[in-house]
């Protein structure tokens, strides 16, 4: 330990005398962890902003929607669930406190709307009563929809705050009545404010009652709906997510060996996707790091090579008085890993200001977020280089003849 | 007189390319406790390998050396790093201070690889500046310091560990003549204090400062005398 400190001491003093040198030295290895903070914190930002969207639909809900398999879409069998799916939910499966159908516009996600000379495309869905609960998303100002908006398919709407923005409603918006499609819509209420999401927006929809919205899309076929729920126990959410297979299996009449047309999907699986992607994303910029800390490292083993020879004579003072050869080797190697610990610090301080600059320029950009295991990682891989490429010199310092080099000029 | 220094048939031959350099040939040599040597010879004569062996610095082909009860020729270089440290005072012609440390630091070095606490390391570094008289001067890099002040360093480097021998190669060889009585009479005064110098140099007017000359011509020991000292103060 004593010689340990001693050899801390010594590398440092080194380092500090040729600080400019060090510096250019631990370059590689800056560029490299900086870029890696960088890249990580802006995704990993990302990454913990959506997921904490999905959270925020409830940890304890449920979704089912259609699913065609690749070969039955080339058959034209489309898979759908319909109300009928709904109702068979709702009376068979307990333990649910509230479910909603959601039906999106069957012709395109996107709706044109228009309020006097403005117009604007928007996504249109209409949503049952419950939705507001499953969502955890409530009106801002004016109602929700009522019973009697459903029983008697009222053209009524709620619409989010960047649609009365576009379509510049007059303060209060309830009241007025927006063109959709050919139809009349009057507006009942505003959503509050979810914010943008990878920079974009979440407020820009309309919704209807389920029943208007059946009614506007016309009413003679059965289109494809989605089904959200809240489950009241969340221990009891897989158990209730297998019944919900069962039950919809029996309804759609699949036999033992055909596979579900449908999925039950939680939150978490719906931000897997995703989460899938920023992994791909953080490992392939790991991979990118990996190459130019070995470059970094290569940089330091050539300075320290060149260090060493030129520190020939003082590594042959100091055996002359009595170094032992793991003095030296200790003294090299820490100088080594000191520089690669130094550049890793500093590293992680430019990569840190770089991603919280880029997420503050970049609009829509959630706020950057630097895991400690990134830290610590290339923290660690740092000192790892330092070792590995500090340790050819030092060995060359150390198994040098100290007859020669105290000859040496 | 105990033997401080006892070298039995030591032969130090070098192979280059197919041909064997018998630098050291046969060397007896005994030095006792506060003998004041100086090795002298004409160059290729084996005073610097005889140094070096003497110095721990190299391994002698044949023959046993024993240094201060210390059977030294069969150690292995960690041993021979150990007893450097603790036996050997070496002074450089070229001083070879640690140029980026202050003259304290420099002095404080050797005590490092023996494990002496940083506090005690301090006090008798300066004690040691003090003894050369370079006091006020702990806190100079090497390049702020005369050649005779980096060799008081060295000197000062050289018995703060209190070692059995002073062993000095060519001490004064960069030294203007003023300055070379300077350091030699601090030798003079170590020696009247009981410390056992050994010297390499090939100017005869310093050989004539010591009390015993010893005399190298082609690896072999040609003669050894004691002497009166000439111009000792």
């Amino acid at each position: 330990m004593f010689m340990f400190l001693e050899a801390v001491s010594a590398a440092l003093s080194a380092i500090r005398a040729h600080s400019f040198r060090s510096f250019l030295t631990a370059l590689g290895i800056i560029i490299g962890v900086a870029s890696v903070i960088a890249v990580v914190s802006i995704v990993q930002g990302l990454s913990y902003t959506v997921n904490a969207q999905f959270q925020g639909l409830g940890s304890n809900s449920l979704t089912v929607r259609s699913f065609t398999p690749f070969r039955a879409a080339l058959q034209g069998r489309l898979a759908k669930l319909t109300e009928d799916d709904l109702h068979v939910i709702e009376h068979r499966i307990d333990g649910i406190s509230h479910i909603t159908p959601i039906l999106f516009d069957p012709q395109g996600r996107a709706s044109q709307v228009g309020y006097r000379a403005q117009s604007t495309f928007t996504q249109v869905f209409g949503v049952g009563a419950s939705w507001i609960d499953v969502q955890g998303l409530y009106p801002q100002s004016g109602r929700y929809f009522s019973r009697s908006d459903d029983d008697s398919r009222r053209m009524v709407c709620l619409v989010g705050v960047d649609v009365v923005e576009n379509l510049e409603l007059p303060d209060p918006p309830e009241g007025q009545f927006i063109r959709l499609g050919s139809e009349w819509c009057r507006v009942v209420g505003v959503m509050e404010e979810r914010g943008d999401l990878l920079g974009f927006s979440q407020d820009d929809y309309v919704l209807m009652p389920y029943p208007s919205m059946q009614r506007f899309i016309g009413g003679a076929q059965e289109y494809d709906i989605r089904i959200q729920m809240l489950v009241d126990d969340i221990t009891r959410l897989d158990e209730v997510k297998e019944r919900i297979r069962r039950v919809l299996r029996q309804e759609h009449g699949l036999t033992a060996g055909q596979a579900d047309d449908f999925r039950v999907q939680t939150p978490e699986q719906l931000a897997s996707g995703f989460n899938a992607i920023i992994g791909t994303i953080t490992a392939v910029s790991g991979g990118i790091v990996g190459i130019s800390l070995l470059v970094g490292g290569i940089g330091i083993m050539n300075i320290m090579l060149v260090s060493v020879t030129e520190r020939t004579r003082e590594i042959g003072i100091l055996k002359a008085l009595g170094a032992k050869r793991g003095d030296i080797l200790l003294q090299f190697l820490i100088e080594a890993i000191l520089i690669c610990m130094l550049g890793g610090i500093l590293g992680i301080a430019i990569g840190f200001g770089i991603g919280a600059l880029v997420s503050a320029i970049l609009p829509g950009f959630p706020p950057a977020h630097v895991p400690l295991w990134a830290v610590s990682l290339s923290f660690g891989f740092c000192m790892a280089v330092g070792v590995v490429f500090g340790i050819i010199p030092a060995a060359k310092a150390a198994n040098l003849d100290p007859i020669d080099s105290l000859r040496y000029e | 007189m105990a033997d401080v220094i006892s070298l039995r048939g030591i032969h130090r031959t070098y192979v280059m390319g197919d041909q064997e350099l018998h630098a050291l040939d046969g060397v007896d040599l005994t030095i006792g406790s506060n003998e004041y040597v100086a090795i002298i010879g004409p160059s290729g004569s084996g005073k610097s390998t005889l140094m070096n062996l003497i110095g721990c610095l190299d391994k002698p082909t044949r023959g046993s050396y024993h240094l201060d009860g210390l059977d030294v020729g069969n150690m292995n270089d960690s041993e021979l790093a150990n007893v450097r440290n603790r036996k050997i005072g070496f002074i450089f012609q070229s001083f070879n201070l640690l140029p980026r440390a202050s003259a304290l630091r420099n002095v404080m070095q050797p005590l490092v690889y023996r494990g002496v606490p940083a506090g005690e390391r301090k006090e008798r570094a300066a004690e040691a500046l003090g003894h050369v008289g370079l006091g006020d001067r702990m806190g100079h890099l090497p390049n702020q310091l005369s050649g005779g002040q980096r060799q008081r360093v060295a000197v000062a480097r050289a018995l703060v560990g209190d070692p059995a021998i002073l062993l000095a190669d060519e001490p004064t060889g960069n030294l203007d003549s003023q300055t070379t009585r300077e350091i030699l009479g601090l030798f003079d005064e170590l020696y009247a204090d009981g410390q056992t110098i050994i010297m390499v140099t090939h100017e005869p007017e310093i050989a004539d400062h010591c009390a015993r000359v010893v005399r190298m011509i082609d690896g072999r020991i040609a003669d050894d005398v004691r002497q009166e000292r000439k111009g000792a103060a």
